[in-house]
């Protein structure tokens, strides 16, 4: 199969945006206290169990390779009293691995009153974020991106919308399930601001591959602003072609599925576009948001993410032009 | 061995049958061609496009197609008047009666332009696709017999037994 | 013919040796030509079977191995579509596990237990024969659905709701489904059968305490099969009904629980490991002793550790559940009983390597296998405690981390010492030796292949590299060493193709081997190579744990049984002391038939419920004809 040369163009941009950016979805690379609890407790496994892994090899080199005197009945003994001591440090051992993991989730468990709460729903395949508010004008939609103010522990509550999905930013946390039919929930903190990359963990299909979301951790007045900014409507279009854009997007087929908040589109089926520009990726981490890539996704969005939701709607060159004008505005 | 062969024969011969497309993507002109249905003046009955019927039927006996087409059911709130086929506001899809014909290309019709007293047209909504497949899904729904493709039941309150146990109990027609 | 002279003596004692071989294969041969293939009952035909057709479905699934490997060798390749890659890591996945790992052991115990117990076949035969046949059926099943592009596309595991009504389009579901089903007849047939031949059919003189431990393992391993297989038949049968039926076992929305589906399968699914890693320790325990020239150390905790992970075994399901939300308490009761598994597992290396260091190690093929075994599986078992913590868990499940521990384990611990038992046992299967040579090739390829192929895969997992995942991005920074696994999977491949040549060659070719090539010490050594139809021509005695060893000229043996009808002893389950003679079923084609028409029942019942109702009628007759009396002497006796 030959890679549509819009594809092609995509994971030339993709490469170019993002070289030099492995590490920020690595469990290796702990940025916040649960990870780095987990961190330091796969140190102590690994470390534990280099240590026996060497002994064992050691001995069974020494057993091939030994010098053997002929009568040894006598020694039997011997080995009796060595592979029982072998064995309860066997015992003591993982009961002190036992121990440790113990408490490490313990430490995990501990409520937080003052948690910013968000709640993350799984989709086929991508992710729909909702920041909650006591009013209701102050709650708004995002998707595939969450921001989060550093030093505040967090909050994410988890649900499905159609199959398992599993909430996992490796530099963060350990992952979480999305069962549809139970509610779960995931609490963390950061103390660095970045950008931390995740990945649906549970295979949930065709696209399972492509199901990744960021967390951008920023300044607490840095994440206000973000959200006062989320909380606006629509960018209104500054050209008449990003005015023409917007026409197409309420009277295409986009508006039966996406909702872009002060415009008719209001369909609630895909993710929310109304503030799509601030993010930096399109289609669950798949693209960057640019005018170019926003095109050649909406012109074919089934070779670059074959089975997913997005039907490929059927615009002329100067409609794409002008839709792609109007979305790479939304900030 | 001799098992071994008999399996090697058995695996050669099945290897003959047809296999199960799955497509994801239609190339933009034939889906353009897959809009070009053929209609009587009275709206009711007509011709597939051609590039259906050389498909070979693609939507009728596929059962990702129907899937799909079922998803869209769901998603573009045709419960809302149809319920699950047992007729709400809208006529009922399930009772082997049509008001605008029974086959592919007016139930296609009736989606994408609309049918008077209420039926919305879907043209703007919907593409030429996803309009194939919900009518490929519509018309399972309304077949006396079960077909091997057909869906199970959804992962939420039905009012119906799933398409795959067709026909579904219905009203006759004229009844409440 | 034995009509003609009922009076005469025929039991062994009475008789010649020459006319006693004669009239013994007369009895237990099956006939010639096709027919009297389809129709042999006996142990070691099926049990070659068995072992050739596991292998086939080894390579097939290596092929597709090889398929993934090429797929993600550079990011955002597009070599399979994500469609065809979702069959493939299925379709791998379950023939792997269900179609190549548990058959091939249970095969294996088909052609040996009743040898190394010393009986003339195993227990109900038939059923055997007719487990064979639903094992093929059942793989079949799954290949032709691939090959028609109705594969499995939901994962080995078929996690509702993706494999349920609604996300899971067509049949595939249902085929994987149907699949577990074959199976799972097959492999619980095989378990009854095991568990009766070690209890009641060892020859006179074989106590509990001198079994070998290979059957030991495969008793445990029967007992695991009958407890757990159960299980996910519940799983499966609930899956199709949900499917085809339209019941809500697994909708949240009416009642059902979509984690109910991942405890039934668990349930089994764990087990299911110790099914596939138990009987390839008892084969380390039962080669071990030959290549270091004395009895193994520690038989007894060698068994209890045996027995204690097969109760282990049903205590660890939820460590595959970690991440759904389960109590914190259920959470580390499953924490502490998963890392009790190290101490059973930790007693049996520690017992080896003091057998090893204790006698005076040959480096055979066989045992360059049981070193490649420690290398690998002591790095997997020690991942395997990493996995069982939970807080680790968290941030490994569900990654390529997992697929690494899961691979050393299965690879390392049961592969290595499976095709270490190939090399072993080859020559009394075959008659002929596999070559020494190319042996050792084939362990030092296979050895590299396979830990630079899954070793970097830790890492790979530990970096954020999720499983099931059919590309990945340039920018995530895993394409160099996805590229380093994918060629080393290259050497993986040819340490495999290797050893198929050598054991094709060999059957072939190889050098004659004599009855016991390896000077060992248990019963399956005693008769020729190949084993006469009836095994042995009179029933050894035992006398010690290494029969071969303490009685190197002639073993004793008891007699009393007729030559001119196939009869075996049956012995008493705690010290084998002789009860009485049991005739043993005759060749019959009836358990074809009965296959034929479950095939017909469980293949069309994934297309309408009705066929369990119709399909019970052929069925019902096949089974009729099956134990229709025959007026042969086994049903009159």
């Amino acid at each position: 199969m030959k890679p549509g040369r819009a594809a092609r163009l995509c994971f030339l941009l993709l490469c170019l945006c993002c070289a030099g950016c492995t590490g920020w979805q690595s469990a290796m690379d702990p940025q916040g206290p649960a990870a780095r609890r987990l961190d330091q407790l796969f140190w102590l496994f690994t470390g534990t169990a280099a240590l026996i892994w060497l002994l064992v090899m050691l001995v069974l080199a020494l057993a091939l390779l030994r010098r053997r005197m002929p009568p040894e009945a006598v020694a039997e003994h011997r080995s009796t009293v060595a592979v029982g001591g072998a064995v309860a440090a066997t015992v003591l051992i993982i009961t002190g691995l036992t121990f440790a993991s113990y408490l490490a989730t313990r430490q995990d468990s501990a409520g937080h009153a003052d948690a910013l709460v968000i709640r993350v729903r799984g989709f086929q395949w991508w992710w729909e974020v909702t920041y909650p508010d006591a009013a209701p004008d102050h709650s708004f939609l995002t998707a595939n991106e969450i921001h989060i103010p550093v030093g505040r522990p967090v909050r994410i509550e988890l649900a499905a919308a159609d199959v398992i999905h599993s909430f996992w930013v490796p530099n963060l946390a350990g992952k979480q399930d999305m069962i549809p039919g139970r509610d779960n929930a995931l609490t963390f903190t950061v103390q660095q601001p970045g950008i931390y990359r995740g990945q649906c963990a549970e295979f949930c299909g065709l696209q399972h591959a492509h199901m990744a979301l960021l967390v951008v951790a920023e300044p607490p007045e840095a994440f206000e602003r973000w959200r006062a900014a989320q909380l606006a409507e629509a960018q209104a279009p500054r050209t008449p072609e990003a005015a023409e854009g917007q026409r197409l997007l309420e009277i295409k087929a986009c508006g039966a599925c996406h909702t872009v908040r002060g415009t008719a589109a209001a369909g609630t089926l895909g993710p929310d576009l109304t503030h799509l520009a601030s993010r930096q990726y399109l289609a669950a981490g798949m693209l960057p948001v640019t005018r170019g890539a926003l095109a050649a996704w909406i012109a074919d969005p089934q070779t670059i993410k074959p089975g997913n939701n997005m039907p490929m709607v059927s615009l002329s060159a100067d409609e794409l032009q002008a839709l792609s004008a109007y979305l790479v505005d939304l900030k | 061995m001799t098992a071994l062969r008999c399996a090697a024969l058995v695996v050669l011969a099945l290897a003959g049958c047809k296999q199960e497309e799955r497509a994801m993507r239609l190339d933009p002109p034939i889906a353009e061609a897959m809009d070009a249905v053929a209609l009587m003046p009275d709206g009711i009955g007509g011709r597939p496009p051609e590039v259906h019927v050389a498909m070979g039927n693609p939507y009728r006996g596929n059962a990702y197609q129907i899937s799909q087409g079922k998803r869209l059911y769901e998603w573009f709130n045709c419960r809302g008047c149809h319920a699950d086929g047992g007729g709400g506001s809208g006529p009922a899809l399930m009772d082997g009666w049509w008001r605008y014909g029974p086959d592919l290309v007016s139930i296609y019709v009736s989606i994408r332009d609309g049918r008077p007293n209420g039926m919305p047209p879907f043209r703007d909504r919907l593409t030429p696709e996803q309009i194939w497949q919900l009518t490929g899904y519509i018309q399972m729904m309304g077949a006396y017999s079960a077909s091997a493709a057909a869906p199970g039941r959804n992962d939420r309150m039905f009012s119906r037994p799933s398409e795959n146990r067709a026909p579904a109990a219905a009203p006759a027609p004229g009844q409440p | 013919m034995t009509r003609g002279r009922p009076a005469e003596d025929l039991r062994d004692t009475a008789l010649a040796e020459v006319e006693l071989t004669h009239g013994l294969a007369r009895t237990w041969q099956t006939p010639s030509g096709f027919w009297g293939a389809l129709a042999t009952v006996d142990h070691k035909i099926i049990g070659r079977r068995y072992i050739a057709t596991a292998f086939v479905f080894l390579a097939l699934g290596g092929v597709l191995a090889l398929l993934m490997r090429w797929q993600l060798a550079r990011p955002e390749s597009r070599i399979l579509s994500p469609d065809l890659y979702n069959q493939v890591f299925t379709i791998h996945g379950t023939n792997m596990m269900f179609l190549f790992a548990v058959p091939v052991m249970e095969a294996m115990a088909v052609y040996l237990v009743p040898l190394m117990v010393g009986t003339r076949n195993i227990a109900v035969p038939r059923l055997n024969a007719f487990s064979y046949w639903m094992y093929l059926v059942g793989g079949v099943l799954l290949w032709v659905a691939f090959v028609l592009d109705m594969g499995p596309d939901v994962g080995w595991f078929a996690y509702v709701p993706l494999a349920g009504p609604q996300y899971g389009a067509g049949k595939r579901a249902d085929i994987w489904a149907q699949m577990i089903t074959f199976t799972e007849i097959s492999a619980l047939a095989v378990a009854v059968e095991i568990v009766v031949t070690v209890l009641k059919q060892r020859a006179p003189g074989m106590s509990l305490d001198r079994i070998p431990l290979f059957v030991w393992s495969m008793l445990v391993t029967s007992f695991i099969i009958i407890l757990a297989m159960p299980a996910v038949m519940v799983a499966s049968t609930s899956l199709i009904l949900d499917r085809l039926v339209g019941t809500h076992f697994f909708n949240p929305a009416e009642g059902g629980d979509v984690l109910l589906w991942q405890h039934l399968f668990w349930f089994f699914g764990h087990p299911e490991v110790y099914i596939i890693f138990l009987p390839a320790v008892g084969m380390i325990s039962s080669i071990l002793p030959t290549f270091t020239r004395r009895p193994i150390f520690g038989y007894l905790p060698l068994v209890l550790a045996l027995v204690g992970t097969g109760i282990l075994a049903f205590g660890l399901w939820v460590h595959h559940m970690f991440t759904t939300g389960l109590p914190r308490v259920g959470e580390s009761f499953f924490t502490a009983s998963s890392m009790a598994i190290a101490v059973p597992s930790g007693i049996q290396i520690f017992c080896w390597l003091a057998t090893i260091w204790y006698g005076r190690p040959v480096l055979k093929t066989p045992m360059l296998f049981i070193l490649a075994f420690l290398f690998t599986f002591v790095i997997g078992g020690l991942t395997g405690v990493m996995v069982a913590s939970v807080p680790l868990d968290t941030q490994v499940h569900d990654t390529y981390f997992v697929v690494a521990h899961f691979h050393y384990v299965l690879v390392g611990g049961a592969v290595f010492p499976l095709l270490g038992g190939v090399y072993y046992w080859f020559p009394k299967i075959t008659g002929r030796m596999m070559s020494e040579r190319i042996g050792r090739w084939v362990v030092g390829l296979l050895l590299a292949g396979f830990n630079l192929t899954f070793f970097p895969m830790h890492i790979l997992g530990l970096q954020g590299m999720t499983r099931r995942i059919y590309t990945y991005q340039a920018d995530m920074g895993w394409g160099g060493m996805n590229l380093f696994v994918s060629l080393s999977s290259l050497v993986l491949a040819t340490g495999f193709l290797l050893f198929f040549i050598d054991a094709f060659r060999s059957a072939r070719h190889g050098a004659p081997a004599g009855d016991n090539p390896w000077g060992a010490a248990t019963l399956e050594w005693a008769t020729s190579s190949p084993p006469p139809p009836y095994n042995f021509v009179r029933i050894p005695v035992v006398e010690s744990a290494s029969p071969l060893w303490d009685s190197p000229d002639a073993l004793p043996v008891a007699t009393g049984l007729r030559m001119d009808r196939r009869e075996l002893l049956v012995s008493t389950v705690a010290d084998a002391v002789p009860e009485a003679r049991e005739s043993s079923p005759g060749n019959s084609i009836w358990p074809l038939w009965a296959a034929a028409a479950t095939t017909i029942l469980l293949i069309a019942s994934i297309f309408t419920p009705w066929a369990v109702v119709w399909g019970a009628i052929p069925v019902t007759i096949a089974l009729i004809g099956w134990f229709w009396p025959k007026g042969t002497p086994e049903d009159e006796s």
